[in-house]
């Protein structure tokens, strides 16, 4: 990350604009690979969710066409899980180490996951119409979900409201450990309501609507799925920590400056 | 990990080399333990009170903010609702979130706007100590304004809320809302936006304690077996002991640096 005062930067020393980039930056080509394989990861998934996965046979109408949303639909899910759980290790590894890069990685899960958590939201809605006739339910999963959202957004603003790094890094973890702490409970408490959200794997939920079982070719979609979107979120959040960090470096170099 | 957490600060000393002790042996082994640290909440509680009963800016708001959001209820529901112990648990818990958020704003806000709060941090009186004193001087506020708009909403829908499990409900409620809301109140109080970002913060914090609460206050009011009622009061509980035990841990951390 660090711009070194090398040859490349001198006058005189022919170099095209991509190589300056290469070699100022050691993120730089690592995280062109990885957005390659990104693309590529979710291409494949997209092809899988359209044309391999197979309908599912017990469904009908609406509905035979609507599950296929079911893919994205999980893998954003995974995507913001990870976010939710990567943003509260960071912030317990900040207020343990007092280390800013730790602040970053915070930062950064929680934005990519909201976007992810917001995916899961209007993808969700889009498939309860046609399977439960209804845009929203105050289902658990789905009370847990928004209010996990809502607190992303919070920490985003509140993050946003501070000068210097220290208070913003400190007062941010806090109330991340807050807010991870509280969501279960929000999901225990929103659970004592009937649920119709229906559990795929185990099929456990017995009043659940909208559920259907799953063939070979669609569970091999399903893991792909997951996968691809686990691959965009790491990509995504590299991008962004890199992001802070220069962001905080230019930051820092304003101060020498101004001294 | 929680007492490295506690005592490391950024720059690596402990927190002996900075005169400051871990919240526990504040509690357990200095200046006379538990009885005296007691005492020094107290001191900080009365501190509260006394100022308020002096400038009269929380309760009064709080209060006529609380009759008016039930008056403006009233307006909204009356006539359209056949029978009002449909909505009057949902009145009461939202009434009681909002009314809540005016109040803790003033807690640290107050103390920002006059310039007291460092002459706070600098009493020789332990974080935790701030944090518990403000935590029962909000709830005797909160307490207050309860008293107020339970007859409140008995004479406007004619539900009478004050049973006392519907009343043992509201004080774990309240224990809970003014725990979680008096850290997040000092935590808003330094930002640009605290006005308007104290309850952006709180509200989706809360949402277990107002789920419980609602649900509770409803199955209460529609004579539902004991057996519905103790797992909210249960979900209440946790909540209060949880975030009372993190907020006590957590709380130096947020003016280590002043």
């Amino acid at each position: 990350m660090l711009i070194k005062d090398g040859a490349a930067n001198e006058p005189g020393y022919p170099m095209s604009a991509f190589s300056k980039l290469t070699h100022s930056d050691p993120w730089f080509v690592p995280l062109l690979v990885f957005d390659i394989v990104a693309a590529l990861a979710m291409a494949l998934a997209m092809w899988a969710a359209l044309l391999y996965a197979g309908d599912a046979v017990n469904l009908a109408g609406d509905e035979q066409v609507a599950q296929r949303i079911f893919y994205l639909h999980m893998g954003s899910n995974i995507a913001a899980l990870l976010g939710f759980l990567g943003s509260a290790i960071s912030s317990l590894g900040y207020l343990v180490s007092r280390r800013l890069v730790w602040d970053r990685w915070a930062a950064a899960n929680i934005e990519i996951g909201a976007i992810f958590g917001i995916s899961v939201l209007i993808s969700g809605a889009i498939w309860a119409k046609p399977a439960w006739n209804t845009y929203w339910t105050w289902d658990p999963r789905l009370t847990t979900a928004t209010i996990t959202v809502l607190i992303y957004i919070a920490y985003i603003l509140f993050r946003n409201g501070f000068e210097n790094p220290e208070t913003r890094a400190r007062f941010a973890s806090i109330y991340a450990i807050f807010a991870f702490l509280s969501v279960p409970l929000t999901y225990y408490s929103a659970r004592l309501f009937r649920s119709i959200h229906p559990i795929v794997f185990d099929g456990a939920n017995e009043e659940a609507q909208g559920g259907f079982s799953i063939g070979p070719s669609m569970g091999q979609t399903l893991t792909i799925a997951m996968i691809s979107f686990a691959i965009l979120f790491l990509a995504l959040l590299f991008h962004r920590v890199r992001q802070l960090g220069l962001e905080a470096r230019i930051e820092a170099l304003r101060e020498d400056w101004n001294e | 990990m929680m007492d490295e957490l506690l005592e490391r600060s950024s720059d690596g000393r402990t927190s002996e080399q900075f005169g400051i002790v871990g919240p526990f042996d504040t509690v357990t082994n200095r200046d006379g333990g538990l009885p005296a640290y007691l005492r020094r909440v107290w001191a900080v509680a009365a501190k509260d009170v006394r100022t308020e009963l002096r400038a009269k800016e929380i309760v009064g708001t709080m209060a006529a903010f609380a009759v008016l959001a039930a008056v403006v209820f009233g307006l909204a529901f009356d006539l359209r609702v056949p029978r009002p112990e449909l909505v009057v648990p949902g009145i009461l818990w939202v009434i009681i979130l909002f009314t809540g958020v005016l109040g803790l704003q003033r807690s640290f806000g107050s103390e920002m706007d006059r310039g007291t709060l460092t002459g706070l941090l600098l009493a020789p009186v332990e974080r935790s100590a701030l944090y518990f004193g403000k935590v029962a001087a909000n709830l005797l506020y909160f307490l207050i304004v309860e008293a107020l708009l339970a007859p409140t909403l008995l004479i406007l829908f004619d539900v009478n809320l004050m049973r006392p499990l519907i009343l043992l409900g509201l004080l774990l409620g309240t224990v809970g809302y003014t725990s979680v809301g008096t850290l997040f109140a000092a935590l808003t109080a330094q930002s640009r936006a605290r006005e308007t970002l104290l309850p952006v913060l709180l509200l989706p914090v809360l949402a277990p304690l107002f789920i419980a609460g609602v649900s509770l206050t409803t199955a209460i009011l529609s004579a539902r077996p004991l057996s519905d009622l103790w797992r909210w009061l249960v979900i209440m509980a946790l909540y209060d002991a949880l975030f009372l035990t993190i907020a006590f841990l957590l709380f130096d951390l947020i003016w280590e640096q002043s």
